[in-house]
């Protein structure tokens, strides 16, 4: 399958001016000014096949934003190459701005005042998207996220949720072939969120269209992603299937029992996690689970037991507090 | 063309839509930049009437005149100031229109546009009421006066809107610039006609003026209107304002490429 986005030792440093505090410090810098370089990105490197949905993990400031600004051309790298459907994102030509979108789920693009519809057109006008494409796509995702008579509301009258599949639905118009989205069910409640991970999945699937998702929710990434990458201090730590993530980073596994004798204390098999009438759950080192699942059972009397990897969320946040290890 | 043309039509209507929605605040806008002017005219005519009758030819007619024109013309050249462009820069608002496969300052220009459209017709009955009020001495001597007018205050928009918009490119290597902005505006209402007409000022300051931009964004397209001009003279000042949209438009040409490479998309 043909890779539409290539990355290549990508780098992003920043220059940051800084100064202690105090004004005599304030006063220094007027005729002196102290700049820090902040390594943003640090030479990572990755590729994307056509239709693929990659889920883009880190946490706050790890770089994740920076490098999929730089995948849509709104920074400029350092050094390093970036390859998006055979363009250079940077050089911002018109031709990779007619496939491509970014959907930022704390940032609004719709014009306020007036109803989304209004701005779909204005859509129409910038991609120069033919009227009758245009209409059979604007019905189809309109129906696709369920917003029926909801786009004729003026925007700044629409709930959080409503807002933000009325922004997927202006950042589709054109039927781009790549998606940024960066944190895009970010404040929805639940079904709204089910939503939108279905909605994605779906126009995905339709359209064969390259998705790179960043989102603190795990549940939007194992919903849509089977593969994750994974940055840290700009630092690419991971990149592989979502399993792998657990089979690599997990150091522990959880091990639930159902006690006979609830009053019976567990402590010496393991962590005890939770412990309600009976059902206890121990979290384990994973290379000594066989060892003592067979003590368990050797030596307690349970009615069952089940062993469990633990949650995506707690190894992904096991992974960030690591050093950063280069893969 | 055709697809250049779709666009700002759309552009324009959206706009305007938008522009719609708060009518009311236009108007109330509108009726406070009125007082600018309405001192200026009080305190001239008043001075005119005290001289015997004129200062430096103006009559309180001609005052009138001056200053109602104004208020049309100070409408029709709001472009977007270059603390709003800092601000866009400085909040990573920038990036939505960086996304899109259109260079930005086709969405500000549509956007000053369709502003215009809502606040001429609020304008109308505010101008009538100052006619009413103040009774303006126009002098109609040829009829080029009337679409030569449109023609300045066409071109008086789009040079200050082009020279406004260089100037916002400094934010992209500064981030905060708003004392030089002060000190553009500052030099703009001295120098353009809108404190005073140039006329009125000593001849040092005209011929400095001829080679700046600002009168022939504001006092010049007044003054064609008011009929205090000779042919050679408006052609000249037509002249003048299509040498500062080739002097601004050249300088976005050269920076903007340089300018957002530097844009660092903080916050968006």
């Amino acid at each position: 399958m043909s890779q539409t986005i290539k990355v290549d030792t990508l780098i992003k440093t920043f220059q940051v001016p800084e100064r202690e505090a105090g004004l005599k410090a304030a006063v220094g810098s007027l005729f002196k000014r102290k700049y820090r370089e902040v390594e943003a990105v640090k030479k990572i490197s990755f590729g994307i096949d056509a239709g693929e949905i990659v889920g883009f993990l880190g946490p706050n400031g790890a770089g994740k934003t920076t490098t999929l600004k730089m995948l849509a051309g709104l920074l400029f790298p350092t050094s390093g190459q970036i390859d998006v459907l055979g363009y250079e994102p940077q050089r911002r030509e018109k031709e990779l701005l007619r496939q491509i979108t970014i959907v930022m789920g704390q940032r609004n693009q719709l014009m306020w005042d007036i109803p989304a519809l209004d701005s779909f057109e204005l859509q129409r006008a910038i991609y120069q998207i033919p009227e009758g494409e245009f209409r059979r796509m604007r019905d189809e995702l309109i129906d696709l996220l369920n917003m029926g008579d909801l786009v004729k509301k003026p925007v700044r009258n629409l709930s959080l949720g409503e807002r933000m599949k009325a922004e997927f639905i202006s950042a589709l118009l054109h039927r781009p072939k790549v998606l940024f989205l960066d944190e895009p069910t970010i404040g929805l409640d639940v079904t709204a969120q089910r939503l939108i991970r279905e909605f994605v999945a779906a126009y995905n699937q339709r359209y064969q269209a390259s998705v790179m998702l960043t989102s603190h929710y795990m549940a939007d990434v194992q919903a849509l992603c089977k593969r994750v990458i994974v940055i840290h201090h700009g630092q690419l730590l991971y990149d592989g299937g979502l399993a792998g993530l657990v089979e690599k980073f997990a150091a522990y596994k959880t091990i639930g029992v159902t006690l006979n004798d609830p009053d019976l204390d567990l402590s010496e098999y393991g962590e005890i996690i939770s412990n309600s009438k009976g059902q206890v759950n121990l979290r384990v080192p994973k290379s000594a689970t066989a060892q003592i699942t067979t003590r368990l059972l050797n030596e307690v009397a349970i009615s069952d037991l089940t062993i469990e990897d633990p949650a995506i969320d707690s190894i992904i946040e096991q992974v960030f507090q690591q050093e950063a290890q280069v893969v | 063309m055709k697809q250049h043309l779709d666009l700002y039509l759309t552009l324009l209507k959206t706009s305007i839509i938008s522009q719609f929605q708060y009518r009311v605040a236009h108007l109330f806008w509108l009726l406070a930049m009125m007082v600018e002017p309405v001192v200026y005219l009080v305190v001239w005519g008043t001075i005119a009437t005290s001289q015997g009758g004129n200062v430096a030819g103006y009559t309180a007619g001609t005052f009138a005149a001056y200053y109602i024109t104004w208020t049309l013309v100070r409408q029709m050249n709001i472009a977007l100031t270059p603390y709003a462009f800092e601000n866009r820069i400085r909040k990573g608002r920038l990036s939505n229109e960086l996304m899109r496969p259109i260079h930005p300052i086709h969405f500000d220009m549509s956007y000053f546009m369709s502003l215009k459209v809502v606040t001429i017709v609020l304008w109308l009955p505010i101008a009538g009421l100052l006619w009413w009020v103040f009774q303006p001495v126009f002098t109609f001597t040829a009829w080029w006066q009337i679409p030569a007018f449109i023609l300045a205050l066409l071109g008086g928009f789009v040079t200050r809107f082009l020279c406004l918009w260089a100037l916002g490119l400094v934010t992209f290597w500064v981030t905060k610039v708003s004392a030089v902005f002060e000190l553009y505006f500052t030099i703009e209402l001295l120098l353009s006609g809108r404190l005073v007409p140039l006329a009125i000022m000593p001849a040092w300051v005209r011929d400095i003026s001829q080679w700046l931009p600002f009168q022939w964004t504001f006092g010049f397209p007044i003054d064609v209107a008011v009929g205090t001009l000779t042919g050679p003279q408006v052609a000249w000042g037509l002249a003048m304002q299509a040498v500062w949209m080739l002097i601004a438009g050249g300088i976005l040409a050269l920076v903007w490429p340089h300018a957002v490479r530097r844009y660092s998309a903080v916050g968006a």
